[in-house]
């Protein structure tokens, strides 16, 4: 088993992916999508770092095992925004406990 | 221990050894995307709270410093990656240059940044008992577009009668942004003191075919720190560009 060498060609055409995204991304700030424009925002954010992941860290190209812990990476990232958000998004201020108000009447015994 | 050429004892071979060394190294960079994935979470709900202070703390950054940042350090990447390219094809001279040319586009990055801080620090925007959010546009230079800062009156009138407790909040936003452009700067030093390092291999002619794994290790952690800019940038510069 011999290693995989990416091209050069390979290189330029990620790099020049990289900064027509970029470009997308400053003229799709300017634009108004309302809820939109984080997502957009984020969906190309996501996109860009995919190319740089796959090619120019060669995920695409090492051993299954390496590609395990990419994945579990994101795995655990989604693991923590989600119940992290899930558990803010679901409090109303009345119950928030950590408020500092809250916690000086939590010791007020 | 030890070792025969570049080849430690307890390796079989030198691709065993570098399959080895770069699964440490994104085992480490997992840790790095729960590190930056916790300011990141941060960074959400912060802004989820306080949109119209995120919102006016964004429009105040330079976008052309901010966008020619992210092409300077996109530029690094593609130079890094050559760099292992050249190194993989036994082209020992290119390494050299491939490795210099990604220091200095670094060393731009680092030094744009610095003249990003130190506008904050003249528009009173370091969070702190001197922050005031409407510093600037009250005492405009000779130098600022008059235009420029009619709006941003216009703004800051409009976005105190939203939030009229902007002035905290927007020191959450400047926090978080210096926080996080910080964190990303000083992995940005450690990367160019490890390009120092390959340099000083790279002339010794230390990288060739068949053994290349710091190139290519050190790569790995480059294009990461690349990846966390790829987010800051939209997130922390594009905000509300369109109001």
């Amino acid at each position: 088993m011999s290693e995989h060498i990416v091209s050069p060609r390979v290189y330029i055409v990620i790099f020049l992916t990289l900064m027509a995204g970029t470009a997308a991304t400053v003229w799709a700030a300017y634009q108004n999508f309302g809820q939109f424009n984080i997502v957009i925002a984020l969906a190309i954010a996501t996109f860009k770092a995919t190319l740089v992941v796959l090619y120019f860290m060669h995920a695409r190209y090492s051993p299954k095992r390496t590609q395990l812990v990419i994945v579990c990476s994101v795995f655990w990232l989604a693991i923590m925004l989600a119940l992290t958000l899930s558990d803010y998004n679901t409090r109303t201020p009345r119950d928030s406990r950590l408020a500092p108000s809250a916690i000086s009447h939590l010791f007020r015994v | 221990m030890h070792r025969t050429g570049e080849l430690y004892g307890h390796f079989e071979t030198l691709e065993q050894q570098k399959d080895t060394a770069t699964l440490g190294m994104w085992i480490f960079l997992v840790t790095e995307v729960l590190f930056f994935g916790g300011l990141f979470l941060t960074y959400t709900i912060n802004r989820h709270a306080f949109s119209t202070a995120f919102g006016v703390g964004s429009n105040t950054l330079d976008l052309t410093l901010g966008g020619g940042n992210t092409v300077v350090l996109i530029m690094s990447s593609l130079t890094m990656a050559m760099a292992v390219w050249s190194a993989q094809v036994g082209k020992k001279q290119w390494v050299s240059i491939f490795l210099i040319a990604t220091l200095a586009l670094g060393t731009i990055f680092l030094g744009v940044k610095i003249v990003e801080y130190k506008q904050k620090f003249d528009h009173h925007l370091v969070p702190g008992r001197s922050f005031d959010v409407r510093y600037r546009s009250e005492h405009p230079t000779a130098s600022d577009n008059p235009k420029e800062i009619a709006a941003e009156k216009e703004e800051l009138e409009k976005a105190f009668a939203k939030d009229p407790d902007i002035n905290a909040h927007a020191q959450l936003y400047f926090s978080l942004y210096f926080g996080m452009t910080g964190l990303h700067a000083l992995h940005m030093i450690v990367g160019a003191g490890l390009l120092l390092w390959l340099i000083k291999g790279s002339f010794a002619g230390r990288f060739t075919p068949q053994y290349n794994t710091p190139v290519e290790v050190v790569g790995l952690y480059w294009h990461f720190v690349d990846i966390v800019w790829i987010y800051l940038f939209p997130l922390l510069y594009l905000i509300d560009r369109h109001q």
